[in-house]
Order: C-alpha cells, then structure tokens, then sequence
C-alpha cells in the first residue's frame, strides 16, 4: 500500500466562485468562513478539502444539492480550475498542467458520466461512442470496433444506429457509461449518474454499474446526493456539507460512528443489516471449540446471512477471502444489530 | 366611491386613464395651428414663408399655454441649429458630462479591488459611455435647449444626411489614394483604396455568380474574366479572336440533366418524397419556360447563401466566444431586424455600382444578421454538461467548437440556413432594383405591366425554388452514416454512378432534340433549353379570373373603397397628422411607463425623438397611421381565423401550410390585384399589407392555443366550463403571450410591407426612401430614413417585448 502512489491525491483544495475570490482567500489564511466570504458576494463551492483515492478504490462523494460534491468533482477533472490547492492524478500537479498536457490526460486516462447524459444529439449510440476515440485521432475503423465492443459491453447491443432522443433515460446513460469508457480510462468518474432515472431503473444501474466495476476495476470518484446508493456501491464515502467533507470513511464506520450531528442524521435511518458487514459485528476466537458448521464470509452484509445464522443455536465462524478463520458471530449480537441497540439508545448514552 | 376603489385597485388601468387624459387635453391644445397641421409640409411652408414662428420664446410659451395653446415648438419640431448660447451651453454641458464621468470612472476604479485588471475589465464601458456622452452633448442637448427656449434656425440633425454623404464620399474619392494604371486612357490615376476594395469584392462575386451561371444556362462571361487574368489582352478582344474555338464559352448543362440530378439528388438525401418534388420543381420551372431567369436567380442564391451563412456562423461563434463582439452586435442585430431592404439600396448603389454582385451583396447583408441570431441563441442553449463532455472527451478547443457546440446546436442554426434562404429569396425582387437578374427582374416587368398570370408563375417559380432548396440543405445536414455495411464500390457509389449514367443518357437525349425539333420552326432544341417565356402558360386563366372580378365587382367594390377612404382612413391619417409632437410623446412615453417602467419610457421616447429631430415626422406619422390600421385589422382577423382553425387538427395543419407559402411568396405579387381593384390608393397598400401582415398574428394564435399544457383544459373541462368559458377563461389568457409576439412579427411585417407601398404611391417614409434610392441616393439620407423605420418598429418591438416577458414570468411558462 504505502509503496503504491494513490491515484487521486487532493491537498487542501479549495474553490470559491466570485470577483475577489483569490485575493480573498489569501487574507483568510485557510479558514475560510463561509458566511463572511458570502457578505463579499463570494460563494464557497469548496472548503479545504484532502484525500487520497487509491488504485481500483470507489470513492462516493455525497452531499445535499449546493454542498459543493460536483464542484469537487469539476476540480479533479479541471472542468472549473481550483481557487487553491493542489490536486495531484498519479503522482502529478493537475492545477500546472498546461491545455496540452491536460487534453493529453483526459484523452487518455479520464472518463466521465454525467448526470444528464450529455449525449451529442446529432450523433448515433455508436458515433457518441466513438467520439472520444475519434478525437483522439483514433481511424474511423478502429474507433466503431471498439465503439461496438462497448455497445455490447453495456448490453445496447442492436440499438447501435439510434439517436440519443429515441432512448429512454436508462439506455441513454448506457451510452454515456458506454462513451466513458470507450478510451479505457484509468480513472473512472460520474457526476450523479443515476440521479435522473426512475427508481426502478435506478437499481437495475447500480446492479449494472457493479458488474461493470467487478469486471473493470477502475478508480473511482462519484458523486451522489442519494445516501442509500452511496452506502450500496461505496467502498469509502465523503459526505459534504457547504464545502466542506464531515468525514470521509468505510460505510461502515459512518454508520456505526458518524463524526458530526449533520452524519449522524444521515446514518439515522439507515437499516444497519443492509451496511454492515460480518466483519464489524464478529468476535475473535476465544475458548469455544463447538462451531456451527456453517461458515460465512468477513465481507457478507449481515442481510443476507441473517436468517441463517439466527437460525443456528451456536456460534458461526467467519472467514476471510483466504478461507481462514478469523472470528466468530453469534446469533445474539445479530440480533442486537437487527432489533437492539438503536441509534436513539446510543445517543441516549 | 365605489369607482374609485376599483381604479385604486387597478393602479395601471389608472395610469393609463391619466396619459389619455392628458393625450386628449393637448391634441384638443392646437389651436391656431391646426388646420395648418392635417396636411402635410403646411406648418413647415407657413414657417418658411414667415407666416407663422417656428418657435417662440419662454415666457410666450408660457402664456400660450395658459391661454389654452400650445406654441409651435411643441406642436411640431422646428428646424433647429446650435448658435451662440447654445455653442455656450453646448460646451458647458460636455464639459459637465466628461468630468461627471470622470468622477464616476475614478469612484469605480478606486473602489475596484483588483486595481491593475480594472481597465481590461472595464475598457469596453468607459469608451461606450464616453462615446453616448459625447453624442448626447453635442447633438441632442443644444437641439433640445433650442425647442425649449426658442432660439432659431436648423436642427443638427438635419445636417446629419449631408455629413454620412460628404463623408462617405471622402471615403470613396479622397480617402487613402493610390495610383492605379487605366489602360484606356494609358496613364495612372488616383483611386482610393475603399472604392478598390469594394470592386475587388465586387468582381470577386460577380465572377462566382457568372461561373455558376454559366455553368447552368452558357454563356462567355467566365471565359471573359479568365482571359482577363491568363492572356495579356483585354478579355473582350481575346474572345473575339477565338470566338469560334470550342473554349470560348461555357455550354449549358441541358435541363433535362439537372433535373434527373436533381431527383437522384433528393433520392440520395432523404428519399422519395424529396426526389419528386426536387425533380418536379425543375420541371416546373423548365416547362413554363423560366428555366433561364431561375436559373439566374438559383447561381445567385447559390453565392449569397453560402456567404452568408459562413458570414453569420463566424459572427455567431465569435459573439459566443466574446462579451464584447456580443455587446457590440446585439444593437446591430436590432436595428438590422427592422431595417427596411431599400434603405440598405442606397449605400450599396454608391460603393459597389448596379448589377448582380450589388443585389449579391444587399442580399448578404440582409440575410447574415438572422444567420447571426440564431447561431448565438443555439451556441447558448447547448447545454452546460453537453461541453463538459466534450471537455472530458479531450477535444482542443477546435473539435469543442465543430464538433461539439456546432452539431450540438444544429437545430437552431439549421433555422437560421432556412431564414437565409428564404431571405436571398425574398431579395431577388428587391435585389432587381439594383441590377440582379433572373426571376425577380422578371417579376418586376411583369408588376410594370400588370401581368397577373406571370407574376404568379413567376411567385411560384421562387416559392419552388426556395422549398427544394431549403429541404434539400435540411436533408443534406441530417444524413446519416452507416459504419458497418460491408459494401462493395460499386453499391457505396451507386447514386453517383446513377448520376454518370443519367448525366449521358440525357445529353444523349439533350443531343437527340437537335433532330427531333429540328424541323420546327424556331429550331429549338426544347430537350437542352426551353428559352425564356417558349413555354406553356397558365397567364390567359389567371387575366381571365382577374378580368371577371374587375368587370362583375368593380361597382360594389368602388363603393366600398370610397366608403372606406372617406369614413375611415382620411379622418384617421388626419388625426394621426393633428397629433402635436408633445402629445405623440405623451402616449408613447406613457403607455411605455406603463408597460415597463421609467426605463422602457426612455427607451421608447427616444427612439420617438430621434424620428421627431429628422426631418420627416409628418412622413413618420403617416407610416404610423398605415401600421396602426394594417396591424389592427391583421391581429383582428389572424386571431380570429387562428382560433377557429386550431379547432381542428386538419384545419390547423391546413392553415399552417397557407402560412408558409404566403410568407415565402414574393410579397410584390399581392400589389397587382389589389392596384387593379382598388386602384391607386391607400385602400390598396393596405389590403396588400394586411394580407402579408395577417400571417404572423394568425400562426403565433395555432400555435399559442395548441401549446396550452392540457392539464389546464381538462381541469377546466371538470370545473364544467363550456367550450367557450373554456376558450375565454383557460385558453386565451395563457396563450396571450405568445399571441402578442405574434403581433410583435404582424409589426415587423406591416413595416415591411408598408414601405414597399410606396411603389403604389403612398406619402410615408417608404416614399422618401424610394426617392433616394432613385434619385441616385443621398447614403445619409437613405440610412436616417432606414433609422426612421427601423426605430418605429423597435419602439414597438420593445414595448412588447417587455410586456410579453413580465408576462410570462407571471403565468410561469417559458
């Protein structure tokens, strides 16, 4: 790990919209208040924010509307230029790099869904695929096969020759994933991918953008304002507020210790069975050698393997992804995750 | 009691009542003068001839007003000059105005933070306000001092005219010379470089014009200009020397090749339904025997168009890219959606001569500012993520513009093709009056004469071309591509190898008529070029038809139209003219306070006061009186037949259709009938014009009443409204906005065609126009009166506008 350079590396980065914005921030001394800022007629989009996001990680950005999750996100990308701050892609200065170096780093190493689709209207499925190839400079032949592999990839296979505006939402932002990826990007990002489309829709997406991920291993930033497809598909979630990230942590551990009131009222209602993993509830070994014969994985949300272990009078023991044991879960602390122990009780104590 | 409560409820309904009060109490204030004032140039004789003041000084106005009379400076403005207090007061004011100024750019740059970005930020304000300061102070307060405080002689803008003349001719004659050799007379003589430049361009169109031409009907003209430039002989004499050399013209392309082309085209770009009608418009056009002026008319069209939608597309990209271009265009884009075509004649006669590349060149002008408009409205509306992804994509800033932002804002340029289209289309006729051939000169013959049948042949024959032209540039910009169809070269090239294989087969055919026909008597080939009125005509029908109206209706219509002219329209131009200036001001101003506050008021009433210091208010107020009828009875029965019509979905569809030919009919056409039945009168402009001008009102009525959300009329349906209670209560009100754009479209085209009355005989400002234009053009003069148009049709425009907008935003709808 501490070998390997993280991919997206942010230091401090600020951005704040308005006339004087920078020679304002210089006079604050990196404590930005937001308030006083706005009394200036400046906005703040992005309140000193650091982290790193590691190879093949998913990091979800999720904020309310205005807490400034996209302007982070236009950042990294350089959409909008950070007031301050540096930003770092595999080890190198972003916020220096010149037009061409930029063009170069998005040509080939960038891709990015977008909350409505951005499909180029004039184009078909295929050419929207192919545009990125072909800007590239990529022949006509090259960049359609490739095009049609992604087609396929994303399962759109026979609508090639359709226009955006014949496609429902869920297939247009087929296409948009399908066009992201068309130049295999290393990093991989999505601007509130999903937030457009029908509940149902919705889930068939995540399902669909898991899979994609399973079978791609990207590095991943996205941005959501929707807690719960935060908790699905993150494997590290931010949660901003004004600008400013609350915490940046597992799912896990938002939900068990949220930082600040604004996460716990998030974490609140959330049905700790469908986050929590076997890992934070189990045990270690201790003297007990009667074993259930059941055997359940470290990483397995508690849902799905409830039933069965509550169903089991002894201790099930757990395992990790080398299938050796690393603890114990009883039905009874199950059972206090499930129905015990809420959030009321904790605060309460 | 009760009144007055309802009146302080209604604050505007008030206001409104106040400014017609005080509208009605000066008019009835004219006293002495208004006998002299109903005719036209009387008060301006009488001032001459020393009968009466121009104007009097403060105190006697004050007691002619007490005594229930205005003075004569406000019942019309005299012709004023700045003399001695007023060069005082003059200079006392600029002074006032550059240090007021001055104050205000310091308190800004000392209050500004970033001290050194200031003047890049703030460059394009100082030198705009800097420029309306000066203005302002040496030509509207020395004028405005004089109408007030009574001091004499002749307003400055008078001599506006006289200056843009003196100084456009120092540019031509005097400005910048150099020697140029003139082989005729074998010395060299001084030629501003200006009057080069513009032959240059000239000659640049006017050789792209006769290439295309040539190319479609023969001719010598391009192998003239060739020989110009490639041997050292005048063209002329080389051409006489290899006169019976093959190259020594272009031959025609036989029409029958063009029109296999032309459905083979249509096949290729869209599919059928194209293909006949682009094939059936050339027959049309062969078979009525106006293949050669179409075709001198289509190699115009086929310049312009081009030229000005390349124009249009740059100017659009670059006011996308830069505020200021932007800021800069915008009022252009204004004045220029008003401007009347023949005030645009005069300069283009005086810098570029008479001929095809000066009607080229009136019509890239006039066809270029819609290109303009609509591709910056679409550049603006591509949606902010759409450039992201082509951000995100990599593309340098090229690609983003042609093949992002571009494509992606297709829609609203492809309009902007078809208006300049349509535009070139509606230039040929006036394009004629200075030169260009082919359709529209044809169509002014056959005006001359008053040829019914022909003009209308002659209306189709433009209506057709503009269709096939506008569909096929459609069609061309939406093909499509298929990437995976595995073809051979045979099936990839199979409409052009078709178009190889018809191209000789039909030359075959072209060449076979030389003995087909040989033994008629004319000895004309009808399969290569069915010469110019050689064909069929449908000219005795339409004579017939007018014949019979003019013979069976002439009685009742006479009756009519003294009727008309005696009841309605004398007494109402005669009021118009009876307005004092002040109470024109009045209305105006007020009715703009109004609608849009203190701002829309000056906005209005200074579009008035430029028209009030020209010399042609009276004119002004005429053109006045015509567009208020002509809009009042257009809108009337528009929204009328518009309501009726969108009852039904055929008849809607119906309706829309006969809005569209109308628009592009040439509106010269709708001269002949009117003048045969109603003669030479106002009677006639008016018809003419409320038959152009019932279009708009009548399309925007459809399409406002059909775009009712229909939540709205099913929730009225259940409220157990009527059809009618319906139509009044739900539909009406929430379509009135989008009605009074359509009135707003109903004045921009009464404007227009109110001025191309003048050719009926009317006494407006069309009329000053088309003397200018024929007296051999005063550029001041042309373009003042073109200002003075335009400023009518602004001033409206705002007010509605305006209107429309706060509207809008009350109801919700965008």
């Amino acid at each position: 790990m501490s070998d390997q350079q993280p991919v997206i590396k942010c230091d401090s980065v600020y951005k704040i919209f308005g006339k004087n914005a920078e020679k304002m921030l210089q006079n604050a001394n990196g404590k930005v208040v937001a308030e006083e800022f706005q009394k200036a007629g400046c906005v703040v989009g992005v309140n000193n924010a650091s982290f790193e996001v590691n190879k093949g990680e998913m990091l979800v950005v999720m904020g309310l509307s205005g807490s400034g999750k996209s302007t982070l996100l236009r950042c990294i990308s350089r959409l909008t230029d950070a007031t301050a701050g540096n930003i770092y892609i595999e080890g190198e200065d972003l916020t220096s790099m010149s037009d061409k170096e930029l063009i170069e780093l998005r040509r080939n190493k960038m891709g990015m869904v977008f909350q409505s689709f951005a499909l180029l209207p004039h184009k078909t499925v295929l050419e929207n695929i192919a545009f990125p190839l072909q800007v590239k400079g990529n022949s006509t032949k090259d960049s359609m096969q490739r095009a049609k592999d992604m087609v396929d990839l994303v399962g759109l296979t026979g609508r090639e020759n359709y226009f955006p505006r014949q496609l429902s939402g869920g297939q247009q932002q087929r296409v948009g994933i399908a066009r992201s990826l068309a130049v295999e990007p290393d990093i991989w990002f999505l601007d509130e991918p999903f937030s457009a489309l029908d509940p149902l829709i919705r889930k068939e997406m995540q399902d669909e953008f898991l899979r994609l991920q399973g079978v791609l291993n990207k590095t991943i930033l996205f941005v959501t304002h929707d807690f719960d497809e935060a908790l699905r598909l993150a494997d590290r979630i931010a949660i901003m507020k004004d600008g400013i990230i609350e915490q940046l942590d597992t799912p896990a551990n938002i939900v068990l210790n949220p930082a600040t009131e604004y996460v716990r009222k998030f974490t609140e209602d959330v049905p700790r069975e469908k986050v929590l993993k076997i890992k934070s509830v189990m045990e270690p070994v201790g003297d007990e050698t009667d074993f259930s014969d059941l055997r359940v994985s470290e990483d397995a949300i508690i849902e799905t393997v409830a039933e069965a272990v509550l169903a089991d009078p002894k201790s099930v023991p757990v395992l990790n992804a080398n299938d050796d044991i690393v603890g114990v879960v009883h039905s009874s602390k199950v059972i206090h995750v499930l129905f015990g122990e809420n959030s009321t009780l904790e605060s309460n104590a | 009691m009760n009144f007055i409560n309802y009146l302080s409820e209604r604050p505007k309904l008030t206001q409104l009542g106040i400014v017609l009060i005080v509208f009605f109490i000066l008019m009835s204030m004219t006293g002495l003068y208004h006998d002299l004032i109903v005719e036209r140039h009387l008060f301006a004789k009488s001032v001459v001839k020393g009968d009466i003041q121009s104007s009097v000084g403060f105190a006697e106005s004050m007691s002619m007003i007490l005594n229930w009379q205005l003075p004569p400076q406000l019942v019309r403005i005299p012709e004023l000059t700045f003399y001695h207090p007023v060069i005082n007061t003059s200079a006392t004011y600029v002074l006032i105005a550059l240090l007021v100024t001055a104050g205000l750019l310091y308190k800004s740059f000392a209050e500004s933070v970033n001290k050194s970005q200031w003047l890049r930020v703030n460059w394009f304000q100082i030198i705009s306000k800097g420029f309306v300061g000066i203005i302002v102070g040496l030509l509207l307060i020395p004028t405005l001092y004089n109408w007030f405080f009574g001091e004499v002689t002749r307003s400055t803008f008078w001599e506006i005219p006289f200056m843009l003349q003196d100084f456009s001719q120092y540019l031509i004659f005097e400005f910048w010379l150099t020697p140029v050799y003139d082989p005729e007379i074998e010395d060299y003589e001084d030629y501003g470089r200006v009057r080069l430049f513009t032959r240059a361009i000239g000659v640049t169109l006017l050789f792209l014009i006769n290439l295309v031409r040539e190319l479609l009907i023969g001719g010598f003209e391009t192998v003239v200009s060739l020989a110009n430039v490639f041997s050292d002989q005048s063209g002329w004499d080389w051409l006489n020397e290899n006169k019976d050399k093959w190259y020594s013209s272009v031959p025609a392309i036989p029409w029958t090749v063009l029109t296999a082309g032309a459905f083979i085209l249509g096949y290729k770009l869209q599919g059928v339904g194209l293909s006949i009608l682009a094939g059936f418009s050339c027959i049309y056009l062969a078979v009525f025997g106006q293949w050669e002026p179409a075709m001198q008319t289509l190699s115009f069209v086929l310049v312009a168009a081009p030229v000005s939608v390349l124009f249009g597309v740059i100017w659009g990209v670059l006011a996308y890219k830069s505020r200021t271009v932007e800021r800069v265009i915008t009022p252009l884009l204004l004045v220029a959606q008003t401007f009347p075509h023949f005030a645009y004649l005069v300069p283009i006669i005086v810098f570029f001569g008479i001929g095809d590349h000066a009607g080229a060149v009136a019509t890239i002008i006039f066809a270029t500012p819609p290109m303009i408009r609509l591709t910056l409205l679409g550049l603006k509306r591509v949606s902010p993520e759409v450039l992201d992804a082509g951000r995100m994509s990599g593309c340098h800033n090229y690609q983003l513009m042609f093949k992002v932002l571009i494509p992606t804002a297709r829609r609203d340029i492809l309009i902007g093709v078809n208006q300049v289209i349509m535009q070139c289309l509606a230039m040929a006729v006036i394009a004629s009056f200075i030169g260009a051939m082919g359709l529209g000169f044809n169509l002014l013959l056959a005006l001359n004469q008053l040829r019914v049948g022909q003009a209308i042949e002659l209306g189709v024959c433009i209506v057709l071309i503009a269709v096939v032209l506008d569909k096929l540039s459609l069609a061309w910009a939406n093909k499509q591509t298929d990437y995976f169809a595995d073809l051979s070269f045979v099936e990839r090239n199979k409409t052009a190898l078709l178009f190889v294989a018809v191209f000789f087969a039909a030359l075959l055919f072209a060449w076979f008529g030389n003995w087909v026909f040989a033994d008629t008597a004319k000895g004309i080939n009808y399969f290569y070029l069915i010469p110019h009125n050689k064909g069929i005509t449908t000219e005795p029908f339409w004579q017939a038809g007018v014949d019979y109206m003019v013979s069976n209706w002439r009685a009742d219509i006479k009756i009519f139209n003294k009727w008309l002219l005696v009841e309605v329209l004398m007494p109402m131009k005669a009021s118009y003219l009876a307005m004092p200036a002040i109470a024109t001001f009045v209305l105006t101003m007020g009715v703009g306070y109004i609608i849009g506050g203190i701002r829309s008021a000056i906005v209005v009433g200074s579009f008035m006061l430029f028209i009030a210091l020209t010399p042609w208010w009276e004119r002004a107020l005429i053109t006045m009186y015509m567009l208020t009828f002509a809009v009042i009875v257009s809108v009337f029965i528009g929204t009328i037949v518009g309501a009726i019509c969108v009852q039904n979905k055929r008849a809607t569809k119906f309706i829309l259709l006969v809005c569209d030919t109308f628009q592009t009919f040439p509106s010269f056409i709708y001269l002949i009938p009117v003048i045969m039945l109603f003669g030479v009168t106002d009677t006639s402009v008016l018809i003419a014009v409320i038959v152009y001008a019932v279009i708009p009102p009548t399309r925007y009525t459809v399409e406002g009443l059909r775009n009712v959300p229909e939540s709205l009329l099913e929730a009225g349906d259940m409220s157990g409204a009527t059809k009618l209670q319906r139509m009044v209560k739900i539909e009406f009100p929430l379509a009135f906005p989008h009605i009074m754009l359509g009135v707003n479209q109903c004045v921009v085209f009464a404007l227009f065609m109110v001025i191309i009355g003048a050719f009926i005989g009317t006494e407006d400002l069309g009329q000053e126009i088309m003397q200018q234009l024929f007296s051999g053009g005063n550029i001041g003069s042309g373009l003042m009166l073109g200002l003075c148009v335009a400023f009518i049709g602004l001033a409206v425009d705002h007010l509605i506008q305006t209107w429309a907008t706060k509207r809008r935003k009350l109801l919700g709808i965008d």
